[in-house]
């Protein structure tokens, strides 16, 4: 188990949790009528519109869409790498004007800083904030045990697979431990199998630390396997289509992902996808 | 830099670095990959091409029966750079070396610095390229009559045309190492709430110094090469003016030490530099 000085999540008798319509967990981050234009040099690309969702903490959600959907903008936008056009995101209560400590992000590849080996590499966050690592060393040991990077702290990221080198970035975002995740498409560049790997990797984190993840992802299996709540939006501009709770138990598995309840789910979503708006689709008759 | 970075659409996942493998010396793994020879049959090889080459040489002279004022045999060019270095050659080599290594780091050191805070000006370098363009383009030899004329037959003159020589070329390579730009990975530093300059010092720099490396190398050699061409205008010492009186001398055995004491010079400037390159920059292979 990883240390943490986030809240334990409240789980309830049969491990599913309270969806965040109950109110009864602060909310973590909330997105209040976030649009935004990027300036390009062959004119305005309008990429969010009138965006709200809010996230109680402990939640985990995907949000969820086609390509060029703005859903990486909105993820930027809650980070505060971007400023948004127009809107506020609000994380623990204040406003977010540029990035924040208590957030931390996981990037589509890995983003390692190829000239580091991947301890120094973990080491970067700490140089930047001007933090002494010394305090947090165990927890970073504890981290790299969990993910199997333990004893390839001297590798340079060259010489490690992309799931390898994606798991060393997770390490990296955790080790100074940040209450709120938010990962960009994290696993896009994986192949199927380790990228199920990764997403049960990614649950078990989430379960024994407790975070608040935003995870961002155009994968519809991808989504419903982690989230919470999937997040769709429509394409460009990115707007809000649906909120879909997931109530299957945890943890999930990969078996899951084959039941005729899952598939239900995925079909419904993809709807949505297509034709930008919910509408209930019959279910399949169960034997 | 901000907006740079603000004002992108997070679409980059596919470039590694942008700007990234525009030149070859960059890949500083090329000759340690193959390794130097794989085993001992490759050593002999390498060894005997040598052999042939210079006993060839060394044959064919003697055999046509040429002339030592055109081509002295080369077993006569090494036991001459041998035997007279330390009084014939020391004295001359210890000018050039001085000369060399002051105009190399007054050079290096300004073009280096330049070429840092322009690429984070763009008005900046924008005023400043043609210039850079013009002492690049032009070869600094010719600059040295008229400082002679200024500063006299001192080592002043050889100095700033070797300083003028290198600076523009390690200022043009090092500009473009800082030209490249991983939004990525700035986007990583800005996460953790990097400050601008803790993006140069930590992201910037360490993408730009296999190029800032390269342009070290360039400008070490054109520094020498100009080092050479400055003492043959004139003066009284250096290796380039101790060509120029042996071959008025007709002594070629002592000329043609010269020339492989510039020689050797020169690889080592690319040994050096290829191991600073290994060692600070082998991650980009």
């Amino acid at each position: 188990m990883i240390e943490s000085s986030a809240t334990r999540r409240v789980e309830t008798a049969n491990g599913a949790r309270p969806l965040a319509a109950d109110g009864a967990r602060p909310i973590a981050m909330s997105v209040r009528h976030a649009s935004k234009h990027y300036k390009t040099e062959t004119g305005s690309v309008h990429a969010l519109e009138d965006l709200s969702i809010e996230v109680p903490r402990g939640e985990f959600v995907c949000i969820l869409g086609p390509s060029g959907c703005g859903k990486s903008t909105l993820l930027w936008g809650m980070s505060g790498l971007h400023d948004l056009t127009a809107g506020e995101v609000i994380v623990n209560g204040t406003a977010v004007k540029g990035p924040r400590p208590e957030i931390g992000m996981i990037f589509q590849d890995a983003n390692l800083l190829p000239w580091r080996n991947l301890w120094q590499n973990i080491q970067f966050p700490f140089e930047i904030k001007k933090i002494d690592p010394k305090p947090y060393e165990s927890r970073i040991h504890a981290l790299l045990d969990e993910v199997g990077l333990a004893g390839f702290e001297k590798k340079m990221p060259r010489e490690l697979s992309g799931g390898m080198q994606q798991r060393a970035s997770i390490v990296r975002c955790l080790s100074y431990d940040p209450d709120l995740i938010l990962m960009d498409e994290p696993f896009g560049a994986l192949d199927a199998f380790t990228r199920d790997e990764m997403n049960l990797l990614i649950q078990k984190i989430w379960m024994e630390t407790g975070k608040t993840i935003i995870f961002v992802t155009h994968n519809v299996s991808e989504a419903i396997f982690l989230a919470d709540r999937v997040v769709v939006l429509t394409p460009r501009p990115g707007r809000l289509a649906h909120i879909f709770p997931i109530d299957l138990p945890r943890p999930r598995t990969i078996d899951m992902t084959f039941t005729p309840a899952y598939i239900h789910v995925v079909k419904e979503i993809k709807n949505t996808i297509e034709t930008g708006r919910y509408t209930p689709l019959a279910r399949a008759v169960q034997g | 830099m901000a907006s740079e970075l603000r004002e992108t659409i997070p679409a980059f996942n596919q470039a590694e670095a942008s700007g990234g493998d525009e030149v070859s010396l960059t890949n500083w793994s090329a000759l340690t990959n193959q390794g130097f020879a794989k085993n001992w049959g490759e050593v002999g090889l390498i060894a005997l091409v040598a052999v042939i080459l210079v006993g060839g040489a060394e044959i064919a002279v003697r055999a046509f029966n040429i002339q030592s004022y055109i081509f002295p045999p080369p077993s006569t060019i090494i036991t001459t750079l041998v035997t007279r270095f330390p009084d014939l050659f020391w004295p001359h080599m210890q000018i050039t070396l001085i000369e060399l290594l002051s105009g190399y780091f007054i050079g290096a050191a300004i073009g280096l610095i330049l070429a840092a805070i322009i690429t984070q000006l763009p008005l900046v370098e924008k005023i400043i390229t043609p210039y850079i363009l013009l002492l690049v383009t032009t070869p600094m030899i010719a600059l040295v009559p008229l400082l002679i004329l200024i500063f006299g037959f001192t080592l002043t003159p050889r100095i700033i045309a070797v300083a003028l020589a290198a600076g523009p070329m390690v200022m043009i390579n090092a500009a473009t190492g800082f030209r490249r730009t991983d939004l990525a990975k700035i986007a990583l530093a800005r996460s953790y709430g990097a400050s601008t300059f803790q993006i140069f010092t930590k992201i910037r720099f360490p993408l730009a110094l296999p190029m800032i490396i390269v342009g070290l190398m360039v400008g070490a050699i054109f520094g020498m090469l100009t080092a050479v061409g400055a003492e043959m205008v004139g003066g009284k010492n250096g290796l380039g003016n101790q060509l120029m009186f042996w071959s008025s001398m007709v002594k070629m055995q002592n000329f043609y030490a010269i020339i492989l004491l510039l020689a050797l010079m020169g690889v080592s400037i690319y040994v050096i530099f290829y191991w600073i390159g290994k060692k600070w920059a082998g991650w980009q292979a």
